[in-house]
């Protein structure tokens, strides 16, 4: 990444903070229903990642706590915020929600709310992507605790045993809700765990951009170039309870701090002011602007846009005039 | 038209699909190599190559899934669950990724995949292998449910479900997959809905599907020959949906429904026949309907037990006569 790469990703790790601290607000407002899981800690993960590999153009699948991961794919923040507000204008017309964000043509094949779900989702993608000889990479983003579902096991045996163009990154933030990953698992270092499948993996700080550019680089080549899957751990921490409901009490007030010392946007931020790349000010200016889009476009787009008909609730549940369903097809 | 065996009919339409599309591919447990527990996919392997007839590890939910997704960028893949007493162990990918990702991400990802398993009660295959399971999956909204009766519905219901774009279960049978049929000599696509009359009859409709139509057209002919009831058959070979003017128009005809069943009656197929005959057309009926279903317990080792812990023919004979003479 050159200044002017990483002056953008500042940008967009404040605006990923400010976009989920604003769902924050929302919700609390009553604006946004249902499960909401927020990004904030965690930015530089998906978005350096996705800046090493091809937003729009590699497929891109994730768990519930999948806002910042569509946007950075190219999703728009509008049709985002406008299905968290569960309109029609929403990316998935207002029948997902939070955990379930899709944007296909950016190649955002989805949120899923089963823990573990899109493991073997996104070998199947690298499988297709394989047979059809494009030069995409899969790519799956989960949590730590997700590695103590079958699905880990399953998938990342056949990812290897096929040779497939996937990349799993593991969001290791040392939390599965409120179990603390040591309580849950024997081996909690995560990238270790994938040598039982033959699979190349390794683990870097996932609060420092450089550093997951860097890894997520070396992860990405390696599986766009065939040598088969490849499993990152990036050590992460979430600043927020796993979601709205709960408050993170089982956290030490030390720890929390701790990582809060390490804030991936403070981390950059001070990196280029201290290079002389970027002012505090520039900084600030930056902020202004995020909170005015969110406030002047974003949110007035999710609150004027209509609600789903709900003439069209059975819409979408199966395939319209399928010529194979009712017969006659010669 | 040739008379072939049911898994010789389902055989041919893998073959016929993967030689037009050559993003078609079979996967599941032991039906490359090995050829397939039922030889549905005999040779292919062959004829294909390991990259489209995948010889999967045992590892139901995941493969499942990565059928899915691998559906999501436009291949399709045929699923086999080598039986669906297994099936459980898809059930998640099948319920939470498969039914549901269409009306999840409001109509933009679709995972037109096919799953076929056998289920059902064969040779004394004990309790985890003889069970049932279309009433689970009939009731998953997203999922269209088929069964096949006969060859011709297995090789015609099996390429519908590979080119429509939604996903498909097709519901097979331990026991079928010898049964010989005739199938038309060119391709066939057999509607995903709807139901077959396969015997008219004015007195009495017998309701059943897979296993269960063949119990039905032989208490038919029992009827027919020995009592003079004349009994109309409805082969229900779509499970979801059902086909609810096709069960409303035989009532209306034969004013009495008897649902035959393999699986337990309760939550099952005969409950949602009889709530639609509720629904639609109660004052039709000149007798209550009643099931005739399998036993509530898990299948028995025993041969004697097994084959009293489910319906056949005598049964559905006498709960007709019952319902027609009170006797
Ligand atoms: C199959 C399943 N089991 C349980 C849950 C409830 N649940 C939701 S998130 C979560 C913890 C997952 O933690 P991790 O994978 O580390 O991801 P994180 O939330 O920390 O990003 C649990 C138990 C679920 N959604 N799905
Ligand atoms: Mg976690």
């Amino acid at each position: 990444m050159n200044a002017a790469d990483k002056k953008r990703v500042l940008r967009e790790m404040l605006f990923a903070r400010r976009f989920e601290e604003r769902c924050y607000e929302a919700y609390v407002e009553r604006k946004i229903g249902g499960f909401l899981h927020l990004y904030p800690g965690q930015e530089a993960c998906a978005i350096g990642v996705m800046e090493a590999a091809r937003p729009g153009h590699d497929y891109v699948i994730t768990g519930y706590r999948d806002h910042i991961h569509a946007i950075k794919c190219g999703c728009d923040p509008k049709a985002v915020m406008a299905e968290l507000y569960a309109r029609e204008t929403g990316c998935s017309k207002g029948r997902g929600g939070s955990m379930h964000i899709f944007d296909v043509e950016h190649h955002f094949m989805g949120g899923y709310a089963l823990v573990g779900g899109p493991f073997p989702l996104a070998a199947g993608m690298a499988k297709a992507i394989k047979m059809k000889g494009g030069d995409e990479i899969a790519i799956c983003f989960l949590g730590d605790a997700a590695n103590n579902q079958g699905t880990f096991h399953e998938t990342l045996n056949m990812a290897s045993v096929w040779n497939l163009p996937v990349l799993f990154i593991c969001e290791n933030n040392l939390y599965g809700i409120g179990t603390a990953t040591h309580r849950s698992t024997a081996v909690t270092e995560q990238y270790k765990r994938a040598c039982s499948y033959g699979i190349e993996s390794s683990q870097t700080d996932g609060q420092d951009i450089d550093q997951v550019y860097a890894a997520a680089k070396v992860a990405v080549d390696f599986v766009r170039s065939g040598q088969g899957p490849y499993f990152l751990e990036l050590c992460t921490y979430r600043y927020r309870g796993h979601s709205m409901s709960d408050s993170g009490a089982y956290r030490t007030k030390e720890e929390v701090e701790e990582w809060g010392k390490r804030d991936p946007i403070v981390i950059l931020r001070d990196r280029l002011v201290e290079s002389g790349e970027l002012t505090l000010d520039d900084y600030q200016a930056m902020d202004k602007e995020i909170f005015a889009e969110i406030e002047n476009d974003i949110i007035p787009y999710a609150e004027n846009s209509p609600e789903p008909k709900v003439e069209e609730l059975e819409k979408y549940v199966l395939a319209e005039n399928d010529p194979y369903v009712k017969g006659g097809v010669r | 038209m040739a008379e072939i065996m049911y898994w010789e009919a389902i055989r041919r339409a893998h073959d016929e699909e993967m030689a037009r599309d050559p993003l078609v591919i079979a996967m599941g447990e032991d039906i490359g190599v090995a050829g397939g527990t039922y030889k549905a996919t005999k040779g292919l392997y062959d004829k294909y190559g390991p990259e489209r007839v995948i010889d999967t590890p045992i590892s139901e939910n995941s493969f499942t899934g990565l059928g899915i997704g691998a559906s999501f960028l436009g291949v399709r893949p045929i699923i086999e669950l080598m039986s669906v007493n297994f099936a459980w162990l898809a059930m998640d990918q099948i319920f939470n990724s498969a039914a549901k990702v269409r009306y999840m991400s409001g109509g933009q990802l679709t995972a037109p995949v096919v799953i076929r398993s056998p289920g059902g009660t064969a040779h004394q295959l004990g309790a985890q292998h003889s069970a049932r399971m279309e009433k689970v999956f009939m009731g998953i909204a997203g999922l269209r449910v088929v069964t096949p009766s006969s060859p011709k519905q297995a090789y015609g219901l099996l390429k519908s479900a590979v080119r429509c774009n939604d996903p498909v279960f097709i519901n097979e049978h331990e026991l079928m997959y010898n049964m010989k049929g005739e199938v038309p000599d060119g391709e066939y696509f057999h509607p995903l809905e709807g139901s077959e009359v396969t015997r008219q009859g004015r007195d009495v409709t017998l309701f059943g599907y897979n296993i269960s139509v063949h119990w039905s057209m032989q208490a038919a002919e029992i009827l027919s020959k020995q009592h003079g009831i004349e009994a109309e058959v409805v082969d229900l070979y779509s499970l979801s949906p059902l086909d609810r003017a096709g069960i409303c128009e035989s009532v209306s005809k034969t004013h009495r429904a008897v649902i035959v069943e393999e699986a337990e009656a309760p939550v099952g197929v005969g409950a949602e026949v009889m709530a639609i005959i509720n629904e639609e057309c109660f004052f039709e009926l000149d007798a209550a309907p009643v099931r005739v279903s399998a036993k509530m317990v898990p299948t028995p080792f025993n041969h004697t037990l097994e084959k009293a812990s489910i319906p056949n023919a005598k049964d559905v004979v006498a709960a007709v006569l019952k319902m027609i003479s009170g006797k």
